[in-house]
């Protein structure tokens, strides 16, 4: 079985702030990151070839930095890795970005399974694996929390809904994103570290994977940002103050208030 | 943070930069409920094994990555930094695994290394017994041959990773007669016929990792699980301890890092007359003299780790000297650090509490400090002949 | 491509500052852009001296004037209208008039029952039907094909769905097989004086807003957070078409196939619709500070949620999480404790009308959307508080 998992750097969530005076993103520090959600695709990959054997390749799509989370992904059990990058690829919205992600990933062969994080924490927007999918012509289900068996080129998964899940029957090839209850996620072993330190990541250009410039980018995106701005403030707001005892008093009485009904 | 620079190689600090980081972000974390549960940690256990720490301590040809004495000491300093416990529950497998690495035959490493290396299998070093501590030849488990199979009775006391180890390497009394010359080691493994293992001890620290007792009622194995020729267990024994005596030091050195880090960190943070109580020399001292032993501890341990890869036939020296001084220092280390933290330190809310607790066993297990410097004394009458 | 003008640009370095990607740094005295660019246009909309552009391909729009009326995917499963379906009809009803143009409903269904009298009332004015026993369970292909059909027949101007699992899972293959784009988990929808949907959402994560059109496409197709739009006071005497459509069957064979549905809403918290919620972030610490929020809610027979922090930290289930990656609430009283207030969590709770804050830390932005703000240690106020609610209920 050919695996492919496609994993994306985001900024670390954990760094991101808010700077409360200029109301500005403040990334002073921040670290890049593999998307959470995407480690759970790729352990998932590795899970699944420890058990069914096979092979599996991790891509990125991103600026040349990126390179450090594709090797990351080496330490961490993959078999094979590498980038698409090129300046056209700016300001690819996700349908530009699937367009890029399906031909890098034709470009590289015949593949049984496409494994993506249920979304990317910068953008949040869930839309990179359908859109892989149907660019690829394959079915897929989202937001998998468990694969239940492989037998005969069917599998099934479980697929989470607002209300419960379905467990889901699917051909392969097919295409499944993941969220975080699937599995826990490996550290690094220390033989993947070394593989990783002599791994030389291969990086192709819009050329390299036969993309037409037309999709690509900003020019092969629909939408467009017009407006950034910093969400607003609900404006009044009373502070309670005072000592310990006057400021549990008058919470206690909001609190009762608002929940029973004055 | 600006440490003593010990020139470590590239591969030797990508082993402490992924130790750091399982800590810091696995054993950290869940040291405190582990603590409190005392339950047995192996969800980290088997995150270490898949990230090769199992095979750190085994050699090459076995599945292992070479075995350096140096390697599992920088390991082990950063897991004990997390938590002493869950480090010694890791740690117990290179010490049950150290016998058949010094003393077995090919065919016994072969048969067990390779699952030692890859985590898939545990185990446990049982020399200890009710009458028989620091006097290993107060033992008084036997083991006879009958026919193809060896016959062991007795009970091995406090054993770490009882209960959770696959395979235990066991000291026994093969020919009573011959008195330390008559002892030898062999591999049970758990599910062999007549052993068991009594319930958990509730100690005082390292709570998480598993000791019981082991019984051996009538326990038959195979005749080829001996260690190395019959009356060579204790040669056995003291090899092993040899080897391991470092990685104890480092779990000291860890240790009194940690303490000191939470000790500066509190010392900057906590007012007292205005000021932070870092700017009170008398608070200052100690934690200069914390530090100033914590560096030497560690470099003790680093330069006898090198010496004893280097010297595998002369190691005991080192090996026992860096054992007394990296744990004495974590101890003092330790209750330096709650004394710092006063009043907050006595609480368990706090992790130095806990640290305290831990240090104490460093000075007793894989033999009390007091035999250490027994070993030091000894050898030092060896070479002023 | 970023275009910058190095004749206007005065290398003040507000460019620099605000770019949430380190992709442009002034060298001297004058901005130069890095690879990491992604042309999101942030340093364009704070550069004060318009030095910077961003450079489009001005190609051809498709025939915009070939694509009218405003559609929403009307959710149907376990014999539910999903309420998004009715808040979506409450903002279409808004678009529709503003184009004036008409609203209408997509209902993909194995029966479809009353349901479409249903969303007459709620305020479609069309309501398209098809009935297939293909259709009866969710199934990407199936549901993908068939409104993607539809959309090619009769040409919407706007495509609108819910941000629930079933549309953020097909509507974005409807959109790449369109070609045209989409907007994930819109917070606001507005018709622009340039005749597009204006549609805005969190980005980056969520700590800042983002205007988004698509110009030159159609549909316009966004999915929109659940508990945000209101929907329209149900009418049962409103008239309204239906049009029955059938779809080819080889477009609804389905390459994955439900084979079991487990509703779990017994065990599920009713978060969303819970009229307290007592929420913990970071500032809880620990496990154990977090059952001082549980223990409240329990108290105000609240429901418990928590921020990503705490979610992330273990000490409470991924149900309970609150935000932009978690459920969104509207609730009558909502309590945040030790939460700092990143905008990934504000958006869902933002609705909700009495929000009380408790943190350490004066500058927390969640004081920016409360209420009643108290400035304290969690762990002193908390059990006093407990305490006097009981006093004041025995």
């Amino acid at each position: 079985m050919r695996i492919v998992v496609c994993i994306k750097q985001v900024p670390d969530a954990k760094d991101v702030r808010l700077d409360p005076v200029t109301n500005t993103l403040s990334r002073e520090g921040v670290k890049s990151v593999i998307n959470p959600y995407d480690r759970h695709a790729m352990e998932e990959g590795v899970r699944l070839k420890e058990q069914y054997g096979g092979t599996v390749t991790v891509i990125s799509m991103g600026p040349p930095q990126a390179k450090a989370i594709l090797s990351e992904a080496i330490s961490c059990g993959v078999d094979d890795a590498f980038l698409v990058s090129d300046r056209a690829f700016a300001g690819s919205d996700t349908l530009a970005t699937t367009y890029t992600l399906a031909q890098a990933i034709k470009k590289s062969g015949a593949v049984d399974l496409v494994l993506c994080g249920k979304q990317a924490t910068d953008g949040d927007t869930a839309q990179v694996g359908p859109g892989l999918a149907a660019r690829l012509d394959m079915p897929y289900v989202t937001c998998v929390k468990k694969i239940n068996a492989i037998k005969d080129q069917v599998m099934r998964v479980e697929r989470m809904m607002d209300d419960g899940y379905d467990e889901v029957e699917i051909e392969l090839p097919a295409l499944l994103t993941v969220v975080k209850e699937i599995n826990v996620p490996r550290f690094p072993s220390l033989r993947g570290l070394r593989k990783a330190k002599t791994f030389d990541i291969p990086s192709y250009s819009a050329a390299d994977i036969d993309a037409d410039p037309a999709q690509l980018g900003l020019g092969g995106s629909p939408t467009w940002v017009v407006k950034v701005f910093p969400p607003e403030c609900k404006g009044e707001r009373s502070m309670i103050e005072g000592s310990l005892e006057e400021i549990a008093d008058k919470l206690a009485g909001i609190l009762s208030d608002s929940a029973y009904g004055a | 943070m600006d440490r003593v620079d010990h020139f470590l190689t590239e591969d030797q600090q990508m082993i402490v930069d992924l130790a750091r980081q399982i800590t810091d972000e696995m054993v950290i974390p869940n040291r405190a409920r582990y603590d409190e549960t005392e339950e047995y940690p192996l969800d980290i256990v088997e995150a270490l094994a898949k990230s090769d720490f199992f095979a750190l301590f085994v050699p090459e040809e076995y599945g292992g990555l070479g075995g350096s004495c140096y390697d599992l000491v920088l390991a082990l300093e950063q897991i004990g930094r997390g938590c002493v416990g869950i480090a010694t529950a890791y740690a117990a497998s290179a010490l049950g695994a150290y016998p058949i690495i010094v003393g077995g035959s090919h065919e016994l490493k072969s048969k067990y290394l390779p699952d030692i290396a890859s985590g898939k299998k545990r185990a446990a070093f049982a020399l200890t017994e009710s009458n028989a501590g620091s006097d290993a030849g107060g033992i008084q488990t036997t083991a006879v041959l009958d026919g193809d199979e060896w016959v062991i009775n007795g009970t091995k006391q406090w054993i770490t990773n009882g209960g959770q180890a696959h395979l235990y390497t066991v000291i026994a009394i093969t020919d009573p007669s011959r008195g330390a010359r008559g002892a030898s080691m062999f591999v049970v493994e758990a599910d062999d016929p007549g052993f068991s293992c009594g319930p958990k001890e509730k100690k005082m620290g390292i709570r998480c990792s598993a000791t019981t007792e082991l019984i051996f009622r009538d326990c038959r194995i195979p005749k080829d699980r001996i260690i190395g020729r019959q009356g060579t267990g204790f040669i056995t024994v003291m090899k092993t301890l040899d080897r391991s005596r470092p990685g104890i030091a480092s779990l000291g050195v860890g240790l009194a890092q940690a303490a000191l880090d939470e000790s500066v960190t509190y010392a900057k943070g906590r007012y007292q007359f205005g000021k932070p109580i870092i700017s009170f020399q008398a608070v200052q001292h100690m934690l200069a003299d914390m530090a100033i032993e914590t560096e030497a501890a560690r470099a003790l341990v680093y330069v006898s780790a090198r010496h004893i890869d280097a010297h595998p036939k002369d190691m005991s020296k080192a090996s026992a000297m860096c054992k007394v001084k990296a744990t004495d220092v974590a101890m003092k280390v330790a209750v330096d650090a709650v004394q710092v933290f006063a009043g907050y330190g006595f609480m368990r809310e706090y992790p130095v509490e806990k640290m305290m607790r831990d240090a104490k066993i460093l000075q007793i297990y894989e033999g009390t400090n007091q035999i250490q410097r027994n070993v030091v004394g000894q050898e030092l009458n060896k070479e002023y002949t | 491509m970023l275009l910058i003008d190095t004749e206007a640009c005065i290398g003040c370095g507000l460019c620099e500052d605000n770019c949430p990607f380190e992709a442009i740094h002034v060298v001297d005295g004058k901005a130069v852009v890095n690879d990491s660019c992604t042309l999101c246009g942030t340093c364009v909309d704070h550069c004060e001296v318009a030095a910077l552009a961003i450079e489009r391909d001005e190609g051809e729009a498709i025939d915009l004037a070939a694509w009218s009326g405003i559609w929403v995917f009307a959710e149907y499963r376990g014999g539910k209208v999903a309420q998004v379906t009715n808040e979506l009809l409450g903002v279409g009803t808004e678009l529709a008039a503003q184009r004036g143009v008409k609203l209408a409903a997509v209902l993909l269904c194995g029966q479809s029952g009353d349901v479409p009298q249903q969303l007459i009332a709620a305020g479609a004015d069309i309501v398209y039907i098809v009935e297939d026993p293909a259709l009866a369970d969710f199934s990407d292909d199936a549901y993908g094909n068939a409104l993607e059909d539809l959309a090619r027949k009769y040409k919407p101007e706007v495509i609108l769905a819910g941000a629930t699992a079933i549309a953020r899972s097909f509507i974005p293959r409807v959109a790449t097989s369109l070609i045209t784009g989409l907007t994930a988990d819109c917070t606001n929808l507005a018709i622009g004086d340039d005749g597009h949907l204006h549609q805005t959402r969190p980005a980056f994560g969520g700590n800042i807003m983002a205007t988004i059109i698509c110009p030159k496409h159609r549909p316009q197709m966004a999915t929109v957070r659940p508990m945000v739009m209101k929907a329209n006071t149900p009418d049962p005497a409103r008239q309204g078409e239906i049009i029955v459509e059938t779809i080819a069957p080889v477009r609804l064979q389905s390459r994955a196939r439900v084979v079991r549905t487990v509703f779990t809403e017994g065990e599920q918290l009713n978060l969303s619709e819970a009229d307290v919620v007592v929420a913990g972030g970071r500032g809880l610490d620990t496990r154990e500070g977090f059952k001082l929020v549980e223990e409240l809610a329990a108290l105000l027979d609240g429901a418990v949620g928590a921020s990503r922090a705490a979610v992330d930290s273990g000490w409470v289930g991924y149900p309970h999480q609150v935000g932009q990656t978690g459920k969104t609430v509207a609730s009558k009283l909502y309590v945040a404790c030790g939460i700092s207030g990143a905008i990934q969590h504000v958006i869902g709770m933002k609705s909700s009308e009495i929000i009380v804050a408790i943190n350490r830390d004066p500058k927390a932005t969640i004081f920016d959307v409360a209420d009643y703000g108290v400035v304290g240690d969690l762990f002193e106020i908390l059990p006093r508080v407990i305490e006097k609610i009981k006093e004041r209920r025995s």
